[in-house]
């Protein structure tokens, strides 16, 4: 049994709106990974300690613990409590949260290498601590940190693979669904692992355009 | 000019940092509009006394005065920010290395804090960001980024920032040390121009040509204390302590 691409046709419009799905999924948790990561990273940094330590536990879990674990809990899990969100809600906040804890390691980092001098200036003119650090050091630690978490939004994607474990028809199980009614595991998969591709490239275009406006030494 | 001649105060100013006393009991008045220099070697308290006035590096004893309110008030915490923040915006400063905000052009950087703390709208805004960059030479730079800009722009720029707040007095903290020789002058026209204007000014510097020709009156400090201060003549040309002889033998052409 060779390879035969014609099969592919007829099933296209089933993975392109998976890969659509795909694309909605990764947008909505990069969102929330990234201003998440940035509250995470001011918690972990500057909240006192009584807010901080209950962050650091819920932090360890996301950095500790599988995703695909993350997914069954906060999709089957939280069930059990009374909350029952659809599977793309909660894909989005499990990828998003997960990944908002990496990008929270890289904004900390950042943050705490804005030289202190940013600080001192913002503070003289009579800004406050909080408002020297959302309009000061803050943007200067998310700039220098843009290329570090477009490699994590790339993992993003790729992870985002997982959440089709909760049912949702995003590309890897749009795939399968065309596999299990045709019987053609590799041309399916081939032509889902193109489309990962080709968001992929589109995402690290725009992370390109991000970076050329927004970059510290223009 | 002097019309209040006990315009900054700072009373019996003292600074620890554990067992190392850095400022030991010093006293101060600046009238209104008069314009003073910290001279000193290296580690002898000038700066930390400059970052003392506007409770940069706060004091462990004595008090900071402007224009009759005490600076560094005891307050509880939250109320002392309250405090702090509203006396530091007629307070302007200006560092040795700029420290202006990358992110934001030139204008940006002028106009952030008159927008956040005074609530400037963008016309306002964008009237006195030409107005402050104008007086300091730097309008055609408007919209430049600091990485844009040579070590001399940039702290012309700077004190642009710090003077749109309009603030009573303006701090500057060797503001040309850290500059090319050849773009010194640039920044020091810019600082004479403000003395023009009668700006109240604390000036930490070691070039002695400048503060003896913009300055009313000079300190000289050593060690955590001011060792002897006067007018400019005096203190360039017949100092009286032995110490601020030596010095200035190292940093004048023509020492006393």
């Amino acid at each position: 049994m060779g390879l035969d691409f014609t099969v592919i046709p007829k099933y296209l419009d089933i993975v392109l709106l998976g890969g659509l799905w795909t694309i909605g999924i990764t947008v909505a948790a990069a969102l929330l990974s990234f201003f998440g990561g940035i509250l995470f990273a001011v918690i972990a940094l500057y909240a006192p300690a009584m807010i901080r330590w209950p962050f650091k536990v819920v932090e360890f879990v996301f950095m500790g613990t599988p995703l695909l674990l993350q997914l069954f809990l906060i999709y089957f899990g939280l069930v059990q409590i009374g909350v029952d969100l659809p599977a793309f809600v909660a894909g989005v906040i499990g990828l998003g949260l997960h990944f908002a804890v990496y990008n929270s390691e890289l904004i900390q980092t950042a943050i705490l290498s804005v030289d202190k001098g940013q600080m001192e200036a913002a503070r003289t003119v009579g800004l406050s601590r909080s408002q020297a650090l959302r309009k000061v050091v803050v943007p200067q630690a998310v700039r220098a940190v843009i290329p570090p978490i477009g490699n994590n939004m790339i993992a993003l994607l790729k992870d985002s693979a997982l959440v089709s474990v909760i049912g949702v028809s995003e590309l890897t199980l749009s795939a399968q669904r065309a596999i299990g009614a045709t019987y053609r595991p590799f041309e399916f998969y081939l032509l889902a692992a193109a489309f990962y591709y080709v968001i992929n490239l589109c995402m690290e275009w725009v992370q390109r355009r991000i970076e050329r406006r927004i970059s510290l030494s223009r | 000019m002097s019309d209040n001649p006990e315009f900054v105060q700072i009373r019996h100013a003292q600074k620890s940092f554990g067992k190392l006393e850095v400022l030991k009991d010093i006293s101060l008045n600046v009238a209104r509009g008069q314009i003073v220099a910290i001279i000193g070697p290296s580690g002898s308290g000038k700066s930390t006394l400059l970052r003392a006035i506007n409770d940069l590096d706060p004091l462990t004893g004595g008090e900071v005065w402007l224009d009759g309110t005490q600076v560094n008030k005891s307050l509880p915490h939250r109320q002392y920010e309250k405090h702090i923040n509203a006396m530091r915006q007629d307070i302007g400063m200006v560092f040795q290395h700029f420290n202006l905000f990358p992110h934001l052009t030139a204008r940006e950087n002028v106009t952030m804090a008159p927008k956040l703390l005074k609530g400037l709208s963008d016309r306002e805004a964008d009237a006195l960001a030409e107005e402050q960059l104008d007086k300091v030479g730097m309008l055609e730079r408007i919209d430049y980024y600091p990485s844009q800009l040579s070590g001399g722009q940039k702290q012309r720029v700077a004190i642009a920032r710090a003077l749109a707040m309009k603030p009573k007095l303006m701090l500057f903290d060797e503001a040309t040390s850290a500059l090319d020789p050849e773009l010194v002058d640039e920044v020091n026209q810019v600082m004479k121009k403000l003395a023009e204007e009668h700006i109240t000014m604390i000036i930490v510097t070691h070039e002695m040509d400048f503060a003896a020709a913009v300055c009313d009156r000079v300190l000289f400090m050593d060690q955590g204390v001011v060792v002897e201060e006067g007018p400019p003549w005096v203190i360039f040309r017949n100092p009286k302590k032995e110490r601020t002889r030596a010095f200035l033998r190292k940093h004048l052409e023509n020492a006393p």
